[in-house]
């Protein structure tokens, strides 16, 4: 009896421990985007953007309720009051935004993850978290229709168009591998066939970007000669990550039942 | 003491007064697209604006979030705006209608009569 207790134990951390990171990712990338509001290159994609930015914070607020129904604290809380180092989010997602350039190759490289992961939880054993993964599919599809539009047509725009997001592909693709930093909880979320793992999403990512990188002109890295920018997850994160904490929970510490 | 404002509408920027002569190159230019939405398969699709876009891709793309991100839509048409032939304002007058030809409205029917005397009985009821 005991064993199988521990055992169940084991599962639900290995699934919050998913959820955190799935979450935190969401929610930190989307307020990323969100600080491109009214500084966007032309109206069209500044709206459009800031819409997609708007959607992360969705994703990331129904993850964080599948975690409260799982008995940790509300959204809210969960979102505003942790310490950097509970977050798990990587390291991608907590860059500044740059150049616009950098923002689309990372908003491409991310998104695409994102589709091909929320498409593999949609058959996940653990329901809840199969309905979201539903819900979120026609959102995310248009993310990853915007970002390919887009590297496409920066790739054969200009020669400085084509060089500038060559440059951000080189900077962000080791930020992007780790994504797909593995946590310790990889065994049991692939044998209780909750998640394929990261393993196998980012050979699928890779299958899925490479041919659009090539097709837009570009020079895939080569992956023998990249460190994955691994620590995120484990709560280690780059130094851009406590002052977009700070800034995002000004107003919640100030007045913490504030309604909007 | 003076201040320098930094508000550009006080303090403008301090432009050529000859305009730059050189053309903008082709890849600068970005088109109009008008863009129509359908709220349902088999409706017909009404146009709800325009917007900004180097081509008929990004025209679809950047159109989604303008025009159908909040209201129900299943499918959006751009065309560009150059594309549309329009009638001239000048000739606006051709759409009017003389007095005299109530026949070729649907109000002169004599149909109408049945109409009216059949509402009145269901109201009547």
């Amino acid at each position: 009896m005991k064993e199988i207790i521990d055992f169940n134990e084991i599962k639900t951390e290995a699934i919050k421990n998913l959820l955190y990171r799935l979450a935190d990712d969401q929610l930190i990338l989307g307020h990323r985007n969100s600080e491109w509001t009214g500084l966007g290159p032309i109206l069209e994609e500044d709206i459009a953007f800031s819409s997609m930015a708007q959607d992360k914070l969705g994703h990331s607020q129904a993850l964080y309720q599948l975690l409260h129904s799982m008995g940790e604290k509300d959204p809210d809380t969960i979102a505003f009051t942790r310490k950097v180092n509970e977050y798990l989010c990587c390291h991608l997602v907590e860059y500044p935004i740059g150049e616009y350039d950098f923002s689309l190759m990372r908003h491409f490289l991310f998104d695409m993850s994102e589709a091909i992961r929320f498409n593999m939880l949609s058959s996940s054993s653990f329901e809840p978290l199969a309905k979201i993964a539903k819900k979120f599919k026609g959102e995310l599809k248009y993310h990853t229709m915007h970002a390919v539009t887009w590297i496409n047509q920066l790739g054969a725009g200009s020669e400085e168009s084509a060089s500038r997001i060559q440059k951000s592909l080189d900077k962000c693709f080791p930020l992007a591998l780790g994504i797909f930093e593995p946590s310790k909880y990889e065994e049991t979320l692939i044998s209780e066939k909750i998640f394929f793992g990261e393993k196998a999403l980012q050979e699928k990512w890779l299958e899925a970007v490479i041919p659009v990188l090539k097709n837009a002109g570009l020079k895939i890295p080569l992956l023998e000669n990249v460190k994955a920018a691994y620590g995120g997850r484990e709560g280690v994160h780059t130094e851009y990550l406590k002052p977009l904490i700070d800034e995002m929970t000004e107003v919640y510490k100030i007045d913490s039942g504030a309604e909007w | 003491m003076s201040i320098k404002s930094i508000d550009p509408r006080v303090t403008r920027e301090n432009l050529p007064e000859e305009p730059d002569q050189n053309p903008i190159k082709e890849l600068n230019h970005w088109q109009t697209y008008e863009v129509f939405h359908q709220t349902k398969k088999g409706d017909h699709h009404i146009h709800v604006g325009s917007l900004h876009a180097p081509n008929a891709e990004m025209a679809l793309i950047l159109g989604k979030e303008q025009y159908a991100r909040r209201y129900q839509c299943v499918n959006i048409w751009v065309v560009k705006s150059s594309d549309i032939f329009t009638s001239d304002y000048d000739d606006e007058d051709i759409f009017e209608t003389t007095p005299e030809k109530m026949y070729r409205e649907a109000g002169g029917y004599k149909v109408m009569d049945k109409i009216n005397k059949f509402k009145k009985e269901r109201k009547g009821v």
